[in-house]
């Protein structure tokens, strides 16, 4: 079973929330693809055994073989090739990799090689099994990165994917394909609206989903409000307290410090269950 | 005329309510939303739009099945998986390439514009607002930030604003790198945890890959000292100034839920905070008369 963790808004315990289900269940692979900012190996502390690197292939230009004809710069959509008069200039940044100047050169001139944009990391936390990967800096492009570490998923396991915020393309690579998503909410206004965003997206997506209220002392009960009227199920609530707060500013996960939450994430887990049956 | 993007790397630090502060503290300003797709910044300036326009980012491949015999050709040159066996073409998994339709030996593909979203010219209370909104599960977020950005400075320069203030998206990828190119500062606002450190980090990199001058500001900085202490270390070793440190206070929480930015909700220790924080970023911009 695979279980994406997401928020329209950001900072609202996707991690706390994936975290803390992966050290709760049996058998859990947790899958960080917050690949710009992944912060799940600052509470797991995974043993890393394996890192892999991370390209695209972008086109490489022998000007013996180039007639300057111009096709490969016609058919590419990304601005990410122009020929000149005696040149080819090739912007690796704006190239998705899609291979099609290579495809349309008559002279059989364009070579790819593959460019570097991250890694991925595979290890172990102690029973868990702990798949990351970091977008190098300066690099735009998320999802092509997340499309190959998921290719690392292990469906014999629960699998835990942290996505990472928003409702845009590194999002929508992140959960597609889940059984299920669990999204993390504060009942506030940016909650509330980025939640409704969130909802949209899982909508379009057609992925079965619930809600986890965070820090659901604060704020107003707009929240609530909403989940009820759009008949959204609340799968649980994690209260305001500062000893949590604490523990998670020096990244000690909430049920290895309190183990009595791990009945509330249990609640969760088996919310869950409930729902993908029915 | 100069620009300042608030980031933070890590999502939920309090960007968007330190860009609505500032909007109530600067005077002479644009407003621009660059989180494109979880934009909040309203709920708070309250918008009454004046100008809505539809946002074409990029096009999308259209089947026509009465000229296409299922070769498979498409298929099998898609690298992004987005042709399934029934030929039904997936747009979420759709790049944008057009592989598919060069490939095609019956013409059966084309591309068309793809709308993925609208743009908005507002007024608000603390002057104009340029945001937008991508459409669900669409791409070219980098694309329509680029175009916020563009109107906005359009605005500045036709009513001879002093400043662009930018709300940026959270991460490290195409809209925060759309958001802050070219800009003039960038204020990137951390909390002290060991996840807001880790971030702060990649996103100052991000910057500095960008040759950007960078400033930070330590939100909910009483949540943990000793974490706010080892923020203050890492800008001291990496040379960057720290505009302020603006403790945990559920104050900010209220206001956001009076739809309020906290220098109108109240006049106590957050704002006095921000102002200073404000101050520091106008000094850095070189001109200390606002």
């Amino acid at each position: 079973m695979k279980i994406a963790v997401a928020s329209g808004k950001g900072g609202t315990g996707k991690t706390t929330i994936a975290v803390n289900l992966a050290l709760t269940l049996p058998e859990v692979q947790y899958i960080d693809c917050d690949v710009e900012e992944p912060n799940g190996h600052i509470f797991l502390k995974p043993r890393i055994e394996q890192t892999m690197s991370v390209g695209i292939p972008v086109p490489e230009v022998n000007l013996a073989q180039c007639t300057h004809c111009g096709m490969c710069a016609k058919v590419c959509e990304y601005h990410a090739i122009i020929t000149l008069l005696d040149k080819v200039l090739v912007f690796p940044e704006l190239c998705h990799g899609c291979g099609g100047c290579a495809y349309i050169c008559p002279a059989d001139a364009i070579q790819e090689v593959e460019r570097e944009i991250g890694v991925i990391e595979k290890g172990k936390a102690d029973s868990i099994e702990f798949v990351q990967a970091r977008l190098n800096i300066g690099e735009p492009m998320a999802p092509p990165l997340i499309r190959k570490e998921k290719k690392l998923i292990n469906p014999t396991k629960i699998v835990i994917i942290d996505s990472p915020p928003g409702t845009s393309c590194p999002v929508v690579t992140s959960v597609k394909g889940s059984d299920f998503c669990i999204l993390v909410t504060e009942p506030t206004p940016f909650g509330l609206n980025d939640l409704k965003l969130a909802v949209e997206m899982l909508k379009v997506l057609e992925i079965p989903f619930g809600v986890v209220i965070n820090l659901a002392d604060i704020g107003n009960k707009e929240v609530w409000e909403y989940c009820k009227s759009e008949k959204i199920s609340i799968l649980g609530e994690i209260p305001f307290e500062r000893k949590i707060a604490e523990a998670y500013s020096r990244g000690v996960p909430i049920v290895k410090k309190f183990p009595e939450y791990k009945e509330k994430f249990w609640g969760i887990y088996q919310a869950i269950t409930r729902r993908i049956i029915v | 005329m100069k620009q300042l993007t608030i980031i933070s790397g890590k999502g939920g630090t309090g960007k968007t309510t330190i860009t609505a502060a500032f909007a109530a503290l600067a005077k002479n300003k644009v407003m621009a939303d660059a989180d494109v797709d979880a934009a909040d910044l309203h709920l708070i300036l309250n918008p009454r739009i004046e100008k809505e326009e539809a946002f074409y980012g990029g096009r999308l491949p259209f089947l026509d099945r009465s000229l296409c015999n299922e070769c498979g050709i498409c298929r099998e040159k898609c690298r992004f998986e987005a042709i399934n066996d029934k030929f039904i073409i997936d747009t979420i998994a759709c790049e944008g390439c057009g592989v598919c339709v060069q490939v095609c030996p019956q013409k059966a593909i084309s591309m068309q514009e793809n709308l993925c979203g609208q743009w908005f010219i507002s007024r608000t209370r603390f002057g104009p607002l340029v945001h937008a909104r991508l459409g669900i599960a669409e791409e070219n977020s980098g694309k329509l930030v680029a175009l916020v950005r563009q109107q906005a400075r359009l605005i500045a320069e036709n009513e001879n604003m002093d400043y662009i203030i930018i709300d940026g998206p959270p991460g490290i990828g195409c809209p925060v790198i759309s958001s802050i190119s070219g800009v003039d500062l960038v204020l990137a606002v951390t909390e002290p945890t060991l996840s807001g450190i880790h971030d702060l980090e990649r996103v100052v990199g991000v910057a500095r890959h960008f040759n950007i001058p960078a400033m930070v500001c330590i939100n909910k900085s009483d949540i943990n000292p000793e974490a706010t202490e080892k923020i203050k270390d890492y800008c001291q070793q990496n040379q960057i100034e720290i505009a302020g440190e603006i403790p945990y206070d559920p104050v900010v929480t209220r206001a956001m839920v009076a739809g309020k930015t906290v220098v109108e909700f109240e006049d106590g220790r957050i704002t006095s905070k921000i102002k200073t924080i404000w101050d520091k970023v106008i000094r850095s911009f070189g001109q200390g008369n606002n």
